[in-house]
């Protein structure tokens, strides 16, 4: 199935929530409305044309100037059919909550706890949304904001630690 | 050097006789086996590695002997960039190490942060355990390292083991 058809599918079965489809060297980008990606990334991992049964990455774009400000991205590949395809959804600043996709793939959980991590954006139902790589207690934001201070807050020149073991 | 000196016995001239202070003696010993503590955090560690391996082989300098355990090591070589999460890590280590304990922080990362000037890199290990020699360099050759180790062995020799250090000298070694 060629890119061309890929998106034209998506498209047939999800006229309203549809938003663009970008192809660009060979890489297909399929953006959807918030409300509609669950049921796109089901309908892209059950059907059989479509078979994706392979989660890549989830990432996150700020725009700061957009209205609609933050864009997840997901990437999806298909081992059996060997093609893939990115599907973008947009969310404001006021409300970032995404559906989160871990009932569909179980390795989208640590993808979309980065996300949450570094730029903010809250997935509903995701079994376990913590920090993952910033510590639990890290109170300073979410540090791939593009408002966020290159060198942080103060919290890479703070050492508690050092007042308990030494002296 | 004149540090050691060797004697020769009168009956048959073989060198079994040495006179030096105990001093010399203990910060001779303590130059020569200095057990290197592993903390390989990024690519100097590579470095790190060749320079142990049969090409350099750091155990020349008695600082070959890699240890696993803080608690038989003798020097720290903190080696790549310092993540401030791995801070506490850090420090909690070098507590563990039993004196007399020497650090060096290889490389640009772990003695200024290098080009890391971002939210999540500390700015040189120094700002949280004492450091001893900084080797620059990113990373620094095997070779780069090896006159680290030589420049702490020098410093060893001169520390005093039985006299007590001058109060100034000893808050300056303090973080």
């Amino acid at each position: 199935m060629s890119l061309q058809q890929l998106s034209e599918r998506v498209r047939e079965h999800f006229a309203a929530g549809f938003v663009k489809a970008v192809e660009w060297r060979g890489d297909l980008a399929i953006t959807v409305t918030r409300d509609t990606l669950h049921e796109v990334a089901q309908f892209l991992r059950d059907d059989p044309a479509m078979d994706f049964d392979y989660i890549v990455h989830v990432s996150s774009v700020d725009w700061p100037d957009d209205e609609e400000r933050f864009e997840v991205v997901y990437e999806f590949y298909s081992i059996r059919k060997r093609h893939r395809i990115r599907l973008k959804t947009r969310v404001p600043e006021s409300d970032c909550v995404v559906d989160s996709l871990t009932d569909l793939w179980k390795g989208a959980d640590f993808m979309e706890r980065e996300v949450y991590d570094m730029m903010g954006i809250r997935f509903r139902r995701h079994p376990d949304l913590r920090r993952i790589l910033m510590p639990d207690d890290y109170t300073e934001g979410y540090p791939l904001r593009k408002d966020f201070p290159l060198r942080g807050k103060g919290w890479r020149d703070t050492f508690e630690f050092l007042d308990e073991t030494t002296r | 050097m004149g540090l050691i000196q060797l004697g020769r016995h009168d009956k048959d001239g073989m060198p079994d006789v040495i006179t030096t202070s105990i001093e010399k003696a203990v910060n001779w010993a303590r130059k020569g086996s200095l057990w290197p503590m592993t903390f390989g955090l990024a690519c100097c560690a590579i470095e790190m590695i060749a320079a142990v391996s049969s090409r350099y082989d750091m155990d020349r300098y008695g600082a070959g002997v890699f240890r696993a355990s803080p608690r038989q090591s003798d020097l720290m070589i903190v080696a790549g960039t310092v993540c401030r999460r791995m801070a506490p890590v850090i420090r909690k280590i070098y507590d563990q190490m039993p004196e007399p304990k020497y650090v060096i922080a290889m490389g640009s990362c772990a003695t200024s942060g290098n080009i890391y000037d971002s939210y999540s890199v500390v700015q040189g290990v120094d700002r949280f355990v004492p450091v001893d020699i900084y080797v620059p360099g990113c990373p620094p050759t095997p070779e780069a390292l090896f006159d680290g180790i030589l420049k702490l062995q020098e410093r060893i020799m001169q520390k005093r083991v039985f006299v007590k250090q001058p109060e100034q000298v000893k808050a300056s070694l303090k973080v």
